[in-house]
């Protein structure tokens, strides 16, 4: 027994001596995490890159069996559905744990706004946490397509449409992403580029910085608590967080195998570019807000284009929150800010109020 | 207006230098003095044929009147219808027949328009119930060529603007047939088109758009239209439902209907109103067609329940097993080759189906087994996938169980690091530097 | 507490490392399993939707022969013509369904159900069919047939 442990011992003195393992040991252990009423928050960063772990292992094993054209795009999916053991249930994983991913990404990126976590020293890591979350919708507008299916075809062309809507540059994107004038199989194998390599290849950059900066720069105590003298208690990141952390990824795998196994991902009809559109076409929900806003605006506005300028409007919106902590000048000089605050429960507000208008809308309408 | 006048004084042969100085109306052809003539009155009756025949089916091969009026097109005015240069007028009753088969009756010269054409028409139309009644009891209110084939405006019945085209076939004939005031002199009904509308042979060819299915002529005859007679009625229709015309006369009961005088298929599929065969029209029960001279008691009463029971058996288990495998396939199931495997099924129900035309449970009975044989097997087979796909559940609630082990113990080691009490806090960095 | 013993506390550290233990190693068997099983390759090999191979070589085809087989989960049948070209339809009779068969007295497809006739290009030419035959694409491979839908 005490051989064994001297052995392994003796490894791990070789490796650390040739990786460094106990510096990294050592950053784990330093670290440690304010305690506070808020301290729930700082855990949906964690779950955010566990779904997206789980995207990562799943997507790479749905390219086993996945072809990228339309003639055989919905074929390889049916075989992987019917046929492969398990197709099934890594098919409905993925999608299950992408809408997941995007939510917690969501939630993430406003607990953090409320929380006015986005202070000086941490602007840039908010930056590339709002650009996290624009990839992840990419990655869920590309990925809805590859199955080639009726309902993600039309929605893509609806989608990509809305996109050409965007003045000057807008014909000439959406062609350069559809491959053509027209949603196609050419579409289809662009989107799959995008999917499986484009936006991974940004994704892992970007979320290194991410990370790398949170690890630095260590959680952020919100300023409401620190004025009130709070957040000098503290908890260790390892073991104490990491521990609560596995305890939370754990209860998300459970929740998604249960969500696979009793609402499989479902593929519908194979697309068919000639047919008429099916009534009722909705995008996926993290896009519905913004698809209802643009349904509600009148065909022109002051002599524009009604679509181009909610368009506009949502990215400059899209814009202007990304450099918040620039333009949020008292929380940087810690003093509050509740002008802000009330900023961010108007968003939170106005999403969930359109995204629910978007799902009661009769679809004839 | 004045044009008209014009060419109307031209007419008369006192005007006919002023004719001959006319310029011509078109360059290439001669001009026909039939059509001047006729183009110029007013009157439907004599224009209407004018303005119709350019679409004619004989203008497109070059035919002008003289080729079925006679006369003399180049004389200008009434001598162009000269009876001595062979003016026939219009051509009535038996009359017709000649004239068309002058050309339709030579097979010489019909090869040289359309070597596949017939050349029988009025051979047949000599046999028809028509053709008899004209050229034996000298009946002029029955149907001849120009009856169906409307004279100027004839086209070929591959035309969907022709009335012989398929789907214009069955108003063709009710014209006259469902005419009862026309119609009131013969001793038949005029409800045939009536009838025929409700028909699945009509829904075939004016929904589906199916022109194979068949309207009057194809069960009538066209040129030889007639009733088919009691006996051969089966002949009509075993053209297309050969299997069962072939069961069916080799049954006793194609024997007894001749003897009784029924009319073959037509006793229980009726003969212009065939509806779709459904089920249902077989056994006893109300609504079925065997009931309708069979008690249930009777002999043939119980054979027919009988074929009605394995039929019934045999759609209900190939459903069973259909629905089984649907439900297997949405959640996910490989069971394409159980799903194959079940078209044997159906082929064995429209056999079976077929097989009561023999009226002989024996027949019906080998083909529902060998289905109900096939379908069993289907559903074993889905009853396997949902037994697989349970097993999944299963597989699903130990990957739980795992899971929620290992919440447990994570917890219960929290726990450990952090007694009760102390809670998970560590003192904070001396200072508490602001994050 | 501590005072209680050591050594109860021995046992319960001891517990929970077990099932930390059980439950890791249950974990890694519960996602290994389905992905292993994901991994090895499925008897049909690729999708059969769009096309199939067949389980017969062309030799075993003889002219004037006719072979029913599986396209997804539906018949198509496979004949060989006298003149020795291969050709396949759908095996599913336009009229009612019904499984076609290949007659070799009378040389074309013929449907048992309700006499139809189809010719060796899979017209319909007598009977109540009311439709040609679906057609597929033949292809041979070496050895192998494989059958595709037309594109």
């Amino acid at each position: 027994m005490s051989d064994i442990k001297k052995r392994l011992g003796e490894v791990w003195g070789w490796l650390d001596d040739r990786l460094g393992l106990s510096s990294w040991g050592e950053l784990a252990r330093k670290k440690d995490v304010p305690l506070h009423k808020h301290t729930v928050w700082y855990y949906l960063g964690g779950m955010t890159l566990f779904l997206f772990l789980i995207q990562v292992a799943t997507g790479i094993l749905l390219l086993f069996y996945y072809r990228p054209s339309a003639e055989d795009a919905y074929e390889s999916i049916q075989f992987l559905m019917a046929e492969v053991e398990f197709g099934w249930l890594i098919r409905s994983i993925h999608a299950w744990a992408a809408n997941l991913m995007i939510f917690t990404a969501f939630l993430h990126l406003f607990s953090v706004l409320l929380m006015k976590a986005y202070r000086a020293p941490r602007e840039i890591t908010w930056i590339s946490g709002f650009m996290l979350l624009a990839l992840a919708m990419g990655f869920g507008f590309t990925g809805y397509l590859l199955p080639w299916n009726e309902l993600a075809y039309f929605a893509t062309r609806v989608g990509t449409e809305i996109m050409g809507a965007v003045p000057l540059v807008g014909s000439f994107l959406g062609r350069v992403l559809k491959g053509g004038e027209d949603v196609s199989g050419a579409t289809l194998t662009r989107f799959y580029a995008i999917h499986v390599a484009v936006l991974p290849m940004i994704t892992a950059a970007l979320l290194g910085l991410h990370l790398y900066l949170v690890q630095k720069h260590g959680m952020s105590i919100p300023p409401e608590v620190e004025r009130r003298g709070g957040g000098r208690r503290s908890m260790s990141f390892a073991p104490n967080f990491l521990l609560r952390d596995l305890v939370g990824w754990l209860s998300a795998l459970a929740i998604i195998a249960v969500l696979a196994a009793y609402f499989p991902a479902e593929l519908g009809e194979k697309a068919d570019p000639f047919a008429p559109a099916p009534a009722g076409i909705k995008p996926e929900w993290y896009f519905m807000f913004m698809f209802q806003t643009l349904k509600y605006l009148p065909a022109h506005i002051l002599g524009i284009e009604g679509e181009a300028l909610g368009i506009m409007a949502f990215m400059v919106g899209g814009a202007l929150l990304m450099i918040v902590p620039f333009l949020d000048r008292r929380s940087g000089r810690n003093q509050p800010s509740p002008l802000f605050t009330w900023i961010g429960v108007a968003i939170i507000v106005y999403i969930i109020v359109l995204t629910i208008l978007g799902y009661a809308a009769n679809p004839t309408q | 207006m004045m044009m008209t006048m014009g060419k109307l004084l031209r007419c008369t042969p006192a005007l006919l230098a002023g004719f001959l100085l006319a310029p011509k109306a078109t360059a290439q052809e001669p001009e026909s003095s039939c059509v001047t003539c006729h183009a110029a009155f007013g009157d439907e009756r004599l224009s209407g044929p004018v303005e119709s025949y350019p679409n004619d089916v004989h203008a497109a091969q070059g035919f002008d009147c003289v080729a079925c009026h006679g006369g003399d097109a180049t004389v200008a005015g009434m001598g162009a219808m000269d009876p001595a240069a062979g003016y026939l007028g219009v051509p009535e009753g038996e009359d017709v027949l000649s004239v068309c088969g002058r050309c339709h009756s030579s097979a010489q010269f019909m090869r040289r328009y359309d070597p596949s054409l017939r050349v029988d028409q009025v051979a047949e139309y000599r046999t028809s119930v028509h053709g008899q009644r004209l050229l034996q009891q000298g009946d002029d209110r029955v149907a001849t060529c120009s009856s169906c084939h409307p004279a100027h405006a004839i086209k070929p019945p591959s035309d969907p603007n022709s009335s012989v085209h398929p789907l214009n076939v069955a108003a063709t004939c009710a014209d006259c047939h469902a005419n009862p005031e026309y119609m009131s002199p013969y001793p038949i009904p005029t409800d045939q088109h009536e009838k025929y509308l409700e028909s699945i042979h009509w829904e075939k060819l004016s929904v589906a758009r199916d022109l194979s299915a068949p309207t009057c002529n194809d069960c009538h005859g066209n040129h030889g239209a007639a009733p088919p007679g009691v006996s051969w009625v089966g002949n009509v229709c075993g053209q297309c439902h050969s299997v069962m015309a072939e069961r069916f006369n080799q049954s006793f009961h194609s024997r007894i209907f001749a003897m009784l005088g029924n009319p073959g298929c037509a006793t229980c599929h009726n003969n212009h109103e065939i509806k779709l065969a459904d089920i249902e029209m077989l056994g006893v029960d109300e609504g079925s067609v065997c009931g309708r001279c069979h008690s249930a008691e009777s002999r043939g009463g119980i054979v027919a329940t009988r074929m009605r029971t394995l039929i019934d058996s045999l759609s209900l288990a190939r459903e069973r097993a259909d629905s089984i495998l649907e439900r297997a396939e949405n959640a996910g199931m490989e069971v394409s080759q159980a799903q194959f495997d079940l078209n044997g099924a159906t082929t064995a129900l429209v056999s079976a189906r077929t097989a009561v035309h023999s009226f002989d449970v024996e027949g019906v009975r080998e083909e529902v087994e060998s289905g109900l044989e096939v379908a069993a097997q289907a559903w074993e087979r889905g009853q396997e996938a949902m037994d697989d796909l349970r097993f999944r559940r299963t597989g699903l609630a130990i990957s739980v169980g795992i899971i929620v082990l290992l919440i447990i113990g994570l917890v219960l080691k929290i726990r450990q690091l952090e007694p009760a009490g102390a809670g998970p806090s560590r003192k904070s960095a001396p200072g508490g530097e602001a994050r | 507490m501590m005072e209680r013993g050591g050594r109860n506390e021995q046992t319960r550290r001891g517990f929970v490392n077990w099932i930390l233990g059980t439950g890791v190693g249950g974990l890694l068997l519960a996602v290994l399993y389905p992905v292993g099983r994901y991994l090895v390759p499925p008897a049909a090999g690729e999708s059969a939707a769009a096309s199939v191979t067949l389980d017969i070589t062309p030799a075993e085809v003889t002219p004037n022969s006719g072979h029913i087989f599986k396209f997804g989960s539906r018949p198509a049948i496979l004949i060989r013509t006298p003149s020795g070209e291969l050709r396949a339809f759908s095996a599913a009779c336009t009229h009612l369904g019904c499984i076609v068969q290949y007659r070799e007295d009378i040389g074309h497809i013929w449907c048992a159900c309700h006499n139809g006739h189809f010719d060796l290009n899979g017209r319909n030419i007598q009977g109540p069919p009311p439709r040609p035959l679906d057609s597929f694409v033949v292809n041979v491979r070496g050895d192998e047939i494989v059958v595709s839908k037309t594109s």
